[in-house]
């Protein structure tokens, strides 16, 4: 397969750690990923978002070398996937979404079995292998076998078994699912610790607060395709601004309520009308005289300011997503 | 470092962790040598004297020993890389293989761990399985030092080409109990060779089954080694038959493993 060279912007002032265009895979008639272009610069941390099935972990295997992509192409550390897959592989490191530790042997063996395939010499391999378990609190349990492990500890040896190579990129797929709140905490913390040693990070996850917690910037995956890309701030203006919720518990107050105040969005089930507003002091003082004024006295006022679970369901959800073009 | 000691460096790195299995979950491989035991110690002594008079050498059992050991051995290693196909296909389903995949090794070291491994498995239980056999009188006065060891290169050719077959069928099987299935001809092989009683003295329907297949000639190689009896093409046969199934199993399994994981 001819690799072309990948046009690179002369605007841009870091290099690309991650960079693809058109990405495509399908599996029999399901496509999975219908050309997704991706641009990461290196050092940065990168969420991939999407609900279950949105072609996340095919992403990832893509661009960590795992399977090989059906169309477009893909750079990663400046080598291309397709062409160059070991080029790859010696700037990269992977934690997939199951564990990739070995079960039937012991924490310490998992690792020095890591620093053997780098070809560390002997004493490196221990040396990295006891300061990493050390590092992710693993040393108590690194005599036991892998699979008496909980689920946060094979996370967090999985994490350290990647950065025995010295990894320049790191791919982790949803590195958090399935962790109880506690691990999750500590999971994000090393994320952190991992960026601010300069790698990249590519994430992938399905929980919005972790992208906001974490990333640089987020793309948004459904059904194939990057529905939206940029910054959580950016995200966010995507969906209309916020509003104010006025909830009633008197059906009469707020039919009332609802004819006095004419541009606002009725939800009678719950007896509650929203006013669009951008949250603001000056905004919420002029709301309030209104409703003096029109003498509306609501049980309860929430100020409610768009967060990314209205971008994701906004982008995501089936009711007014645009009809995908006919292939 | 050069490709070459790349690969047998990661190779080497692949053979310990299998080792490491073997030596930690030893149960599956003792397990696997049962077999052999046990039908050994049957025809001996439960069969013994009605095979040897069959065989027209009187109701004499020790007779039969010498007989059926080299049979015995070659089905033990059948039986050894049974457990090959189990545990590739186990492997497989382990996360750990998909790391090896996005890291900088050699690609094949992955299988070449698990044969050389397996391979040594299969040469530490026909010593075992032969101990009993010596234990229980067999004996090979005639043998040259030479012969013993063509005897010894001989078992470990056969073991490299079934374990690399194993290899394979452990790749193509989705779970353990699919690879354990999968690998039946390797133990039904040899019940339907030479291993028990003579070509000549089968159905004449059968005797084509017993004689084009590799195991009769593997066994008239190792007889005649051990015994003294004629080799004849047996031996260029078995070694065809070895050299022939492992560029197969090689290749199959390599074709395989390169494939996109599901």
């Amino acid at each position: 397969m001819p690799s072309s060279v990948m046009p690179t912007s002369p605007l841009s002032s870091s290099p690309m750690a991650v960079s693809a265009t058109g990405l495509r895979k399908s599996y029999g008639d399901k496509t999975v990923l219908d050309g997704i272009d991706l641009r990461i610069p290196a050092g940065s941390v990168f969420a991939l978002l999407g609900p279950n099935g949105a072609g996340k972990t095919t992403t990832v295997q893509i661009l960590s070398t795992l399977i090989t992509a059906d169309g477009g192409q893909a750079r990663v550390a400046g080598h291309d996937v397709a062409a160059s897959p070991d080029g790859v592989r010696a700037a990269i490191g992977v934690t997939g979404q199951f564990s990739a530790v070995d079960g039937l042997i012991t924490g310490e063996e998992n690792m020095l079995l890591m620093a053997d395939l780098h070809h560390l010499s002997k004493r490196e391999g221990r040396r990295v292998t006891a300061e990493l378990l050390e590092r992710f609190g693993l040393t108590e349990a690194a005599k036991k076998p892998a699979s008496t492990y909980s689920g946060g500890m094979k996370r967090r040896l999985d994490i350290a078994m990647t950065l025995v190579g010295d990894p320049r990129i790191i791919f982790l797929d949803e590195p958090t699912t399935g962790l109880d709140p506690r691990s999750r905490h500590n999971m994000w913390q090393i994320i952190r610790e991992l960026v601010s040693g300069g790698v990249t990070v590519f994430l992938t996850t399905q929980y919005l607060d972790e992208a906001d917690e974490l990333a640089d910037r987020i793309a948004v995956l459904n059904g194939g395709r990057i529905a939206a890309e940029g910054t959580a701030e950016e995200l966010k203006r995507l969906v209309p601004g916020g509003h104010v919720r006025l909830r009633f518990s008197d059906p009469a107050a707020y039919r009332n309520a609802a004819l006095a105040l004419r541009e606002v969005t009725r939800d009678d089930e719950a007896l509650a009308l929203q006013i669009p507003s951008d949250g603001t002091q000056r905004e919420l003082r002029s709301i309030l005289d209104w409703l003096d004024s029109a003498g509306i006295e609501a049980d309860e006022l929430t100020v409610h300011t768009p967060d990314l679970d209205d971008v994701f369901f906004a982008l995501t959800g089936s009711t007014d997503q645009p009809k995908e073009a006919v292939r | 470092m050069s490709s070459l000691a790349h690969t047998l460096r990661d190779s080497s790195t692949m053979l310990r962790r299998n080792l490491l299995h073997a030596r930690r979950y030893p149960s599956m491989t003792l397990n696997l040598l049962l077999t052999p035991i046990i039908l050994l110690l049957l025809f001996v002594y439960v069969f013994g004297d009605v095979m040897s008079a069959g065989m027209g050498g009187g109701a004499d059992r020790s007779q039969y020993i010498a007989y059926v050991v080299p049979g015995i051995l070659m089905m033990t290693i059948g039986g050894t890389v049974v457990g090959t196909a189990v545990s590739v296909a186990n492997d497989m389903t382990e996360g750990i293989i998909a790391r090896f995949r996005t890291m900088p090794i050699h690609r094949g070291s992955v299988l070449i761990g698990h044969v050389i491994g397996s391979v040594l498995q299969s040469v530490a239980s026909v010593v075992l399985v032969g101990a009993v056999a010596v234990a229980i009188g067999f004996r090979a006065p005639d043998a040259t030092a030479l012969e013993w060891l063509a005897a010894f290169g001989l078992m470990t050719l056969v073991a490299l080409a079934l374990t690399w077959i194993a290899v394979g069928m452990g790749l193509v099987s989705p779970n353990a109990e699919a690879a354990s299935n999968n690998a039946m001809p390797l133990i039904v092989l040899p019940l339907i060779s030479s291993a028990f009683v003579p070509v000549d003295a089968m159905p004449g329907w059968f005797q084509p089954v017993a004689q084009y297949q590799p195991f009769t000639p593997a066994i008239e190689t190792l007889r005649g080694l051990l015994l003294g009896t004629g080799i004849g093409d047996n031996g260029w046969l078995a070694v065809a038959w070895c050299l022939g199934l492992t560029a197969l199993g090689y290749c199959w399994s390599k074709r395989v493993f390169d494939r996109d994981p599901k």
